[in-house]
């Protein structure tokens, strides 16, 4: 054949003309079909180039050194703009030098001047999503600045499209330059903190005699004059019971102030009132023997880390217990770093937090996820100095030695780990482990909660309770259709099955959420009885029928049972739901969701599992009908013939020869109708309330992946963890269908062969 | 009895029980949406009755009777009625009062015991208002500029004369608005995307400025002159308003300018009603939505539902049709065709939001981004493909949708009987020949039912679009007269989802239901309609194929 063809396409004229048309038809076939079929399987690959990255380790460059020119006076703190360019280094003495992040260049630089003959005593830096810092000086006094950086851009010369971002650092004054006092009575400050926001400015110093000074300052613009009022309020905090003050720490919404002392003490104040604060409690954390070394506040100015001499790092925040009782609570413990910590510094957005130690050793950590993402090497003198760029994209340290380091890192989804998705985890402001899925909230210092624990519940309980419904229904007609059913009934049921298949699911949601939810429950018990009653009803029907002269049935002859059920079927609907409300007054106070509620205390949504099993078991009956249904009609009839001539009644004929040879096939169809349920959507979306609670209770509702995905997909933005994530739900429902059909479907191919050689 | 259970009889009646059940179930589907549907056109009558409130004060209710339930009386106490029965159960009744604007409330329940006899003057009127919902009360008076000029029983006639003229006047403004001055907009947006892309492509001569400034000028005269036109026409449909009495005894003055319709329900008679619901029907699947959705049309969401599956089509037949043709006819028969062909045969099983996903992150964001980098930087940073719209809606459908088609034609290619082919080839066809002559043909039933069932499924499903275009308020439709007419970056309507949106997110979901049972009414007729044609068509095959495999 191929030698003719060859020969045949040597030929010239109309006859070489068609040759070479077959031969382009032929490849314009393969090449269109291959792509197509190409094309599809990207999906797959396409969806796990997305999910990929949240299973990258997090990245740091090595550090490398800023040619910087030394320092006066030591250096008590670094800062960098939002893109990582130019960086700001703050002296003991006041003294501002900016420098290029990239390359270490002078940017110049500015000076916070005390008054004359008056020193600096100490620095704090406030919560570094504010930008302030301040120093406390011997009079008391302290002077308050912000770090500023104005970019602006300039036309490109060689490309008009591209402008030129340039970034101009400062200093400005948010309260002006003027010094303000802190202690009324003019002592040296020996420690500080401080936040200052739009809202106002707290700042909190330990005098050298010993006092614990608060004073708030809310500033007030006059609207016409454009002038600027502040007023001061001062007042003294109690001191901690035992130990040396060694640490300060403001909370950034100035509510909460920790005071470590001691070896490893903490104290609590409530400084909410500024006129009257009051010390809530003194806390232990950390076990005798071992000293607080560090110790920071997470963004959003919740948590508190604390790192210790022997590198134990942990986390604190408060617990509001049943009486309203806040604790300050050890929520959880990191990998310890191997030495001492010397330093730790906050992500200024997220939950993250890096952390310096003895030996020059910076580790990297996740609070949510409980990660240690990483450690490196920055020299061997301790870390002095430490912090990260807004975008926690780069690190500045600097060791004992001077010199600063910085490195790049790489760290877009420290959120995700094993821990922080399937398991309890401690979220800020609750009061104990939970499982939450919360992607979003208004407020920037938002702790994401990535639990995909209540979806993947929420979705196997949807697929259970369709499943609930459809099994039984499905596979029972199935048989019904297949083995016992009069040809000319088939020729009805095949195509009403075929449409209840093609309803669009839009529309049984619709019916599920806005009909049959507020039936049921306006008739619940109505509900429950008819479900009870129905297969009574059948058995009822069938007796009477039985009993009915032979020579009646005879006419309608066998194989009309489903159509003969129809109208007990609608009967027994009718009759519960009118019986319903009678039940429901006589046992359950007329009204029974109510008593669900309160008698056996579940929780009753309107939207439940219910509703969603009826709706969602209607969506996945056709499928597995018509695969079960294929598996009982295609057995051999040699065998039932055979088994029907020894005796056997239909029934002992299905029973034991169809159904053990079938059964592979019921099951296949049973696989497909629950790779269908779980990645339905539609309908959980319109039936359920589509919150993210874990309980398998029947009147309540639930949250699964594909809703999940529906819900918020189109909010979230490209390339976030919770953009991922969602891409990982969507990766997940594909693969888990695609392995159950592709299962299903081979279980029917064996089959086949099996019935082809019987 | 026993040998009735054991001889499995009974077994078999539960087996067909459960096959009554599903045809029971599919059935009351379609008839629950059929009856809810088919009455939203139906003018429904104004009921006037007396209401007895809590504190024993007794009220005029005029309204709509829009649903009657038994509820137990505990429910009703619990919820503050003070009802007056030894019964535990009574009945209770919605109301669609109508008024938004005066009382906040479109719909109540009542509980029967409290309610009065229920009558129907014959001068109740309703008035379906541009904003607000409904306003139902006694018709007073017709002004024109703030005098009576019909009151009485002539108010009517003059009313109906009133509410022609206004409703010309309406279009013409809206005409203007959207259609003229729309254009005028949208030819301002052109030339500042031309500016802009000779600007970043560095070629922006002053001549070219020059030459912009003056069309933008002209526009702009024109566009004043328009403005003009449109001010008359408002200030026009300003002159006639209506004084209607309200069940709480106010008369209001409702304008022209916001009346859509008007009638008196209870004062038609049957071929009234016939003629009106005529009439409704066609405004609703010709006209816009009004009031979020929840009155008026559906014109929007049908034109984006159709133009979406036509778009879909095109891609998907001759995709689907290549790949079948070179699965079964060229490639070679092996292990790794018969996994292809499973796989293919599962990703029907792949939940559709999967899709959806696809689709928002591969099309949306990466191709369409590449578009608009390549050929649209001067919209930036603004989207142009790089967001939702309708083309990538119709291909992530299309790729939803094509195993369906390549099952479907594989499916007629293998019931082309061997003979067929082979005589073919055997009076010297080529392969490509016979194919294209003989197979295709043959097998292009095969080929229709597959489309039949992607067009069915692509317009019922809703999850994935929600991700790749379907919005539930579309400015414009994604064909219209202004160049180059067909605007497939835009986003569209669609029946389904307009089914979940204003069914689930419209703030008065009370008052929009009927027309969402309207609207899942149509769609199931199409989609109902679409498969039992697909059904047919295929038996209708097989009968034929099974004829030629005899020959």
């Amino acid at each position: 054949m191929e030698k003719i063809e060859t020969n045949i396409s040597k030929v010239g004229g109309y006859t070489g003309r068609r040759m070479a048309k077959d031969k382009l038809f032929k490849h314009v076939m393969t090449f269109g079909g291959l792509s197509v079929i190409i094309a599809i399987s990207a999906i797959f690959f396409y969806l796990a180039s997305v999910v990929l990255p949240i299973f990258m380790p997090a990245s740091m460059d090595e550090f490398k050194r800023l040619p910087l020119p030394a320092a006066q006076s030591g250096v008590v703190h670094y800062a960098a703009e939002e893109l990582a360019e130019v960086g700001m280094r703050f002296q003991a003495d006041g003294k501002v030098d900016f420098f290029d992040l990239r390359n270490g260049k002078a940017l110049g630089g500015d000076r916070i001047t005390p008054p004359a003959g008056v020193k600096i005593t100490t620095f704090a830096a406030g919560d570094p999503s504010q930008k302030v810092v301040a120093y406390g000086m011997d009079n008391g006094h302290m002077l308050l600045a912000r770090q500023a950086y104005q970019v602006s851009f300039h036309p490109n010369p060689k490309d008009p499209t591209k402008d030129i971002r340039s970034i101009k650092p400062s200093i400005d004054h948010p309260l002006g330059e003027a010094p303000i006092a802190v202690d009324p009575q003019g002592r040296a400050l020996r420690l500080l903190t401080v936040q200052s926001s739009d809202e106002g400015t707290t700042a909190i110093a330990l005098t050298e005699d010993g006092r614990l000074v608060m004073t708030a300052i809310t500033s007030r613009t006059n609207l016409i004059t454009g002038e600027v009022s502040t007023e001061s309020e001062s007042v003294e905090l109690p001191l901690p019971q035992n130990g040396e003050i060694r640490q300060l720490l403001l909370e950034v919404k100035q509510r909460d102030l920790y005071v470590l002392h001691g070896d490893r003490q903490v104290s609590h104040y409530d400084v909410m009132n500024k006129s009257s604060p009051r010390l809530v409690q003194t806390v232990e954390v950390a076990p005798a023997g071992e000293r607080v070394t560090a110790a920071t506040l997470l963004s959003g100015g919740y948590s508190l880390i604390l790192g210790t001499d022997k590198g134990n790092l942990t986390q604190w925040f408060q617990v509001r217990d049943k009486d309203n009782n806040n604790h300050l609570t050890r929520i959880r413990d990191f990998k310890p770093m191997r030495h001492a910590v010397t330093v730790i510094a906050p992500e200024h957005f997220r939950k993250g937090f890096i952390v310096g130690d003895a030996k020059g050793d910076v580790g990297l950590y996740y609070a949510t996820s409980r990660r240690h993402l990483l450690t490196r090497s920055s020299g061997s003198e301790p870390v002095q100095v430490l912090a990260l760029a807004p975008r926690a994209n780069a690190a500045l340290v600097q060791n004992t030695d001077g010199a600063l380091q910085t490195a790049s890192i790489k760290n877009d989804y420290p959120e995700v780990s094993f821990y922080a998705t399937w398991q309890k985890v401690w979220y800020e402001s609750y009061q104990e482990p939970e499982y939450v899925w919360q992607s979003s909230a208004a407020t920037s210092d938002f702790e994401p909660k990535f639990s995909v624990a209540p979806l993947t519940f929420g979705t196997l309980k949807a697929a259970f309770y369709a499943m609930l419904v459809a099994i039984p229904l499905a596979v029972m007609g199935a048989i019904f259709a297949a083995y016992f059913m009069s040809p000319r009934m088939r020729s009805v049921v095949k195509p009403s099955i075929e449409i209840m298949e093609a309803l669009p699911t839009v529309i049984l949601g619709f019916l599920a959420g806005l009909w049959l939810a507020p039936f049921v429950d306006n008739n619940l018990a109505g509900t429950l009885l008819a479900i009870f009653l129905l297969p009574f009803s059948f058995l009822l029907s069938a007796y009477i029928w039985h009993r009915l002269p032979v020579s009646f049935t005879q006419r309608v002859g066998p194989g009309w049972e489903a159509a003969l059920l129809i109208l007990p079927i609608i009967l027994t609907i009718w009759l519960a739901i009118e019986l319903g409300h009678t039940i429901e007054a006589a046992f359950f106070g007329g009204n029974m969701p109510h008593w669900v509620t309160n008698e056996l205390g579940w929780t009753y949504e309107q939207r439940n599992s219910l509703v969603v099993g009826i709706a969602m078991g209607f969506a996945v009956i056709p499928n597995i009908f018509s695969i079960a249904e294929d598996a009982v009609f295609s057995v051999p009839k040699h065998l039932t013939s055979g088994s029907l001539a020894l005796g056997a009644t239909p029934w002992q004929t299905l029973w034991n020869v169809v159904l053990p040879t079938a059964s592979p096939g019921i099951f296949s169809a049973i696989m497909v109708g629950l790779g269908r349920a779980v990645g339905e959507t539609m309908i959980v979306l319109m039936a359920t309330g589509n919150t993210a609670v874990m309980d398998l209770s029947i009147f309540t509702g639930f949250r699964t992946l594909s809703a999940n995905i529906g819900v918020e997909m189109p909010e979230a933005a490209v390339g976030t963890t919770h953009y991922r994530l969602l891409f990982f739900s969507a990766l997940v429902l594909f693969a888990f269908t695609f392995l159950v059909n592709t299962a299903a479907e081979l279980v029917r191919q064996r089959l086949r062969e099996k019935y082809s050689t019987l | 009895m026993r040998d009735w259970f054991k001889g499995g009889e009974p077994w078999i009646w539960m087996t067909a029980g459960a096959v009554a059940l599903s045809l029971v179930m599919v059935y009351a589907v379609v008839w629950l949406t059929a009856a809810r549907g088919l009455v939203h056109w139906w003018p429904k009558p104004v009921v006037e009755t007396t209401y007895k409130e809590a504190d024993g004060r007794v009220v005029r209710l005029i309204g709509e009777v829009r649903e009657r339930e038994e509820v137990a009386v505990v429910r009703l106490r619990e919820q503050g009625y003070n009802i007056d029965t030894q019964d535990a159960y009574t009945h209770r009744y919605l109301f669609k009062l109508g008024n938004k604007d005066i009382t906040g409330v479109d719909f109540k329940w009542f509980p029967a015991p409290n309610l009065g006899q229920f009558t129907y003057p014959r001068d109740l009127i309703t008035i379906e208002r541009r904003e607000w919902g409904n306003f139902y009360g006694h018709l007073k008076a017709v002004k024109q500029e703030g005098q009576v000029v019909a009151e009485g029983d002539a108010a009517w006639e003059e009313a109906q004369k009133r509410l022609e003229r206004g409703t010309a006047l309406f279009r013409e403004a809206l005409r203007l608005e959207k259609v003229d001055i729309g254009r005028i907009n949208y030819q301002l947006e052109r030339l500042r995307l031309r500016e802009r892309k000779l600007m970043l492509q560095g070629r922006l001569t002053e001549a070219d400025k020059a030459e912009f400034a003056r069309q933008r000028d002209k526009l702009n005269a024109d566009y004043g002159v328009l403005q003009e036109r449109l001010d008359r026409v408002r200030h026009d449909l300003e002159r006639d308003s209506l004084m209607v009495e309200t069940m709480e005894g106010q008369v209001v003055e409702i304008p022209f300018a916001k009346i859509a319709d008007l009638y008196m329900p209870n004062a038609m008679n049957t071929l009234q009603k016939a003629g009106f619901y005529a009439r409704k029907f066609w405004e609703f699947i010709s006209d816009d939505p009004r009031e979020a959705n929840t009155e008026g049309g559906i014109f929007p969401a049908i034109f984006g539902t159709v133009m979406m599956v036509l778009l879909m089509s095109v891609m998907v037949t001759p995709l689907g049709i290549m790949a079948a043709v070179y699965m079964r006819e060229y490639a070679k028969q092996g292990p790794l065709i018969r996994t292809i062909r499973i796989s293919v045969n599962n990703l029907a099983g792949v939940p559709s939001i999967v899709y959806g996903v696809f689709g928002l992150g591969f099309f949306v964001y990466v191709l369409g981004g590449s578009i608009d980098e390549l050929f649209f930087p001067e919209a930036l940073p603004a989207p142009t493909f790089g967001s939702p719209g309708i083309l990538w809606a119709s291909l992530t459908l299309a790729i939803l949708t094509l195993p369906v088609v390549i099952v479907a034609t594989e499916e007629g290619l293998s019931r082309v009987p061997r003979s067929v082919r082979e005589g073919s080839l055997a009076l010297g066809a080529t392969k490509a020949e016979t194919l294209w002559r003989i197979v295709l043909p043959m097998a292009s039933p095969a080929m229709m039912t597959g489309l039949i069932l992607a067009v069915a499924r692509a317009a019922g499903e809703v999850a994935p679009l929600m991700l790749v275009g379907v919005v539930k308020l579309a400015p414009s439709l994604p064909v219209d007269g202004n160049f180059p007419f067909i605007h497939l970056e835009r986003k569209f309507m669609h029946l389904g989802f307009h089914i979940y949106d204003v069914g689930f997110q419209s703030p008065n979901v009370e008052a929009a239901r009927p027309l969402v049972y309207a609207t899942a009414l149509l769609l199931v007729i199409i989609i109902v309609v679409l498969n039992l044609a697909a059904i047919s068509m295929r038996n209708h095959l097989r009968e034929k194929m099974r004829g030629l495999e005899g020959v």
